[in-house]
């Protein structure tokens, strides 16, 4: 990445066809995840939301991305910045919020903040905020795809900073060696927390892990969504159609800190200009000005647009009543399984069999 | 009515569930073409295929992690730790993931899942080979903990535990598996959550679960020859504790001792002790006291080891003096 390539009018000149119908989609999207993250990060200043806020702004177009190439009964697996995928996956903004004000309409009830959504119903299966902790998880979802031939593809996100960890690794193995229909996306946006990944990984292209479980690699710095979801869309096309285990490396940045507490004092300003220059927000925007003749009056109604139903989402959760003091206790075991669809019965039989390696002991 | 070891019970336990329900499977090292470290399940393989009876690479975090993969994708997944010993590498898994994310989700997932395995001492295996979970795994909220000392129990409370809509923790004994016992012909349940007396009595309380079982039966036979007639409460299940059956029969004999094949420093013996004393403590005529493993890591020789596990005798003297009996 250098900074000649913001030479030409919007930095990186397309090289996948699109329509402007598509684009203004997309880059709304984005849009979308970036104004409720401003306005949930004023919140938090505001001392209305606490705990930890990790924020998404930077890398939107992933999640966005990730949304165009799913199917129905696809899974999406995140870590604790997880804003953006519910918003993408086509979360409530107004139960986003609320959750993180810490309130009975949010997400989860007020039982997780921002680090932890959850939302079945759009394919959301977890924020999970022990860094590593939920790659076995996903192969898990991926293993029950392959016991029930649902054809789903689960797709597990996780940040740079995942790579060290032995869970990582082990839920790795078992997806290669089981060949299960899982797409791990590893976001790197090049910072765990302070620490710039040449402090923790011997070699930048983190995509060299994936051989070894015999998946199938890629990489690619993101700038355009477009590009993000065709690398998508291929491996999730490999993990449905082949069960083909993919590991994609996409090379991202954070505009904010680590979390709203983070001043992000190690990285210097050039190197955030540098990455801001290629923002795939601002990129989408100058491209539908200069590409699509879209008036910059046409876009600010746009993004009051999204303002506005972001800002509704704060009113909400600002109206919105805190839990009921005995739902603290509620869910900690089912209580009603019939309320749970899941656990009723199956009368399947058709169980397929498993791909293992063979092994022949007379060799 | 057959006799069958306690390894059998289990088998025939996961068998039937197996049988009756597609979505159940287990998965571990060596469950499969190994028939089971501990032969628990022999046979299955070949019953069931390799898609039910799954073996898995020695990566605890990885495997326990799939199952409560799956169990949230709807299946019911029996996760085998070899020993609980291994499953210090899957806590993460165990306690971030399992035993929350029911709660965590506000009840959008259900995780049916069950970790079950050897748990306490082994025979001269020492000290990375020999401890107890009791009371580590009881203590975050989130898990139902059953604990099984006889083949009858074992079978039922597995049963149980595999159609349980919550995780379920299942702790067996690696010097056990061939306790013998009667278990019926026909199909029985035993609910989670029910302690059992396992041997009627009037003058003390001896509660106890596992491995503690044969401890405190035996004290019970010496102290019969004291004159002392113990009752002996087998708790089966640590979560949800069935303190209704304990209360029952201390408020009968007014006294108690805790006999537990676990570490007496915040063990799950002082839970059981703390609980009587909060709720019936006028009905104590004395202290309730406990024999545990003693506080020290497990040894390898024999005779070392002997001495920090119970021992009955040892178990009698804490009834004859709860009992204010001349030893
Ligand atoms: C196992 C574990 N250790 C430490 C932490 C604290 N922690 C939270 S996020 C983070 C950095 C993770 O960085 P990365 O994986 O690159 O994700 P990013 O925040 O950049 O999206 C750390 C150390 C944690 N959540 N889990
Ligand atoms: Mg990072």
């Amino acid at each position: 990445m250098t900074a000649s390539d913001a030479s030409t009018s919007h930095g990186h000149p397309p090289k996948i066809p699109r329509t402007k119908d598509e684009l203004l989609r997309l880059y709304r999207q984005m849009l979308r995840i970036r104004r409720f993250e401003e306005l949930a990060a004023r919140a938090y200043t505001q001392g209305k939301i606490s705990g930890f806020l990790h924020l998404y702004i930077g890398q939107e177009a992933i999640a966005v991305a990730t949304k165009e190439v799913m199917e129905p009964g696809d899974r999406v697996v995140t870590t604790y910045r997880d804003h953006g995928f519910a918003l993408a996956l086509g979360s409530d903004p107004k139960a986003c919020m609320a959750e993180l004000f810490g309130k009975k309409t949010g997400l989860v009830g007020g039982k997780g903040g921002s680090m932890h959504f959850f939302d079945r119903k759009v394919g959301l299966w977890g924020g999970y905020a022990i860094v590593g902790g939920h790659v076995p998880v996903a192969a898990g979802h991926a293993f029950a795809s392959k016991y029930l031939g649902d054809g789903a593809v689960t797709f597990c996100f996780m940040g740079e900073g995942a790579l060290p960890i032995g869970a990582t690794h082990e839920g790795f193995l078992l997806a290669g060696l089981w060949k299960l229909p899982v797409v791990f996306v590893i976001e790197n946006n090049q910072y765990a927390m302070g620490t710039p990944l040449a402090r923790t990984s011997p070699v930048d292209d983190l995509t060299v892990r994936g051989p070894v479980y015999r998946f199938v690699t890629d990489r690619l710095v993101v700038r355009d969504v477009f590009e993000v979801r065709e690398h998508l869309a291929r491996a999730a096309r490999r993990a449905r159609e082949q069960s083909q285990p993919c590991l994609l490396e996409l090379v991202t940045y954070r505009f904010r800190g680590h979390s709203m507490s983070d001043p992000a004092k190690y990285r210097t300003k050039e190197e955030v200009e540098r990455w801001k220059a290629q923002d795939p927000v601002h990129r989408h925007e100058r491209e539908l000005m200069e590409d699509f003749g879209v008036t910059e009056e046409a876009l600010e109604a746009l993004d009051d647009e999204v303002v506005a139903e972001m800002q509704a989402a704060v009113d909400f959760a600002d109206a919105s009543p805190l839990p009921d003091p005995e739902e603290r206790f509620q869910h900690m075991y089912v209580e009603d399984p019939s309320a749970h669809p899941e656990l009723g019965p199956f009368d399947r039989t058709d169980i397929p069999a498993l791909t293992v390696r063979s092994f022949d002991p007379k060799g | 009515m057959a006799i069958l070891q306690i390894r059998e019970a289990l088998r025939a336990a996961l068998d039937e569930e197996m049988a009756r329900d597609p979505r159940v499977f287990l998965m571990g090292e060596e469950v499969g073409h190994y028939d089971g470290a501990y032969k628990v399940s022999q046979g299955l393989l070949a019953k069931y295929g390799e898609m039910r009876v799954v073996d898995t690479p020695i990566c605890e975090a990885g495997f326990a992690g799939v199952g409560i993969g799956a169990a949230m994708a709807g299946l019911r997944p029996v996760v085998e730790f070899m020993t609980f010993n291994f499953s210090l590498v899957a806590f993460d898994q165990l306690i971030n993931n399992a035993a929350k994310l029911h709660h965590l989700s506000n009840g959008q997932f259900t995780l049916p899942i069950v970790f079950r395995g050897p748990n306490g001492a082994a025979h001269m295996l020492s000290s990375t080979h020999s401890q107890a979970f009791d009371a580590l795994l009881s203590h975050p909220p989130g898990f139902k903990v059953v604990s099984i000392a006889t083949p009858y129990d074992a079978k039922g409370l597995l049963k149980s535990a595999i159609r349980d809509p919550n995780p379920v923790v299942f702790f067996e004994s690696e010097v056990m598996y061939g306790v013998k016992g009667e278990v019926p012909d026909e199909e029985y349940l035993i609910p989670i959550g029910q302690a059992d007396v396992k041997r009627p009595g009037s003058d003390v309380t001896v509660i106890t679960w596992g491995q503690g079982l044969p401890v405190a039966l035996r004290a019970a036979e010496l102290c019969a020859e004291d004159g002392i007639d113990c009752e002996v409460v087998d708790v089966r299940t640590l979560r949800p504790l069935d303190e209704k059956t304990i209360f029952d029969s201390v408020r009968k004999t007014h006294r108690a001792v805790v006999v537990a094949h676990e570490w007496p420093t915040c063990g799950f013996s002082g839970h059981i002790a703390t609980r009587i004393q909060e709720e019936i403590l006028d009905e104590l005529d004395a202290p309730v006291l406990r024999e545990t493993y003693e506080d020290v890591n497990m040894p390898y020789a024999e005779n070392l080891e002997k001495l920090v596990i119970p021992s009955a005798e040892r178990a009698r003297e804490a009834i004859l003096r709860v009992a204010y009996h001349r030893i």
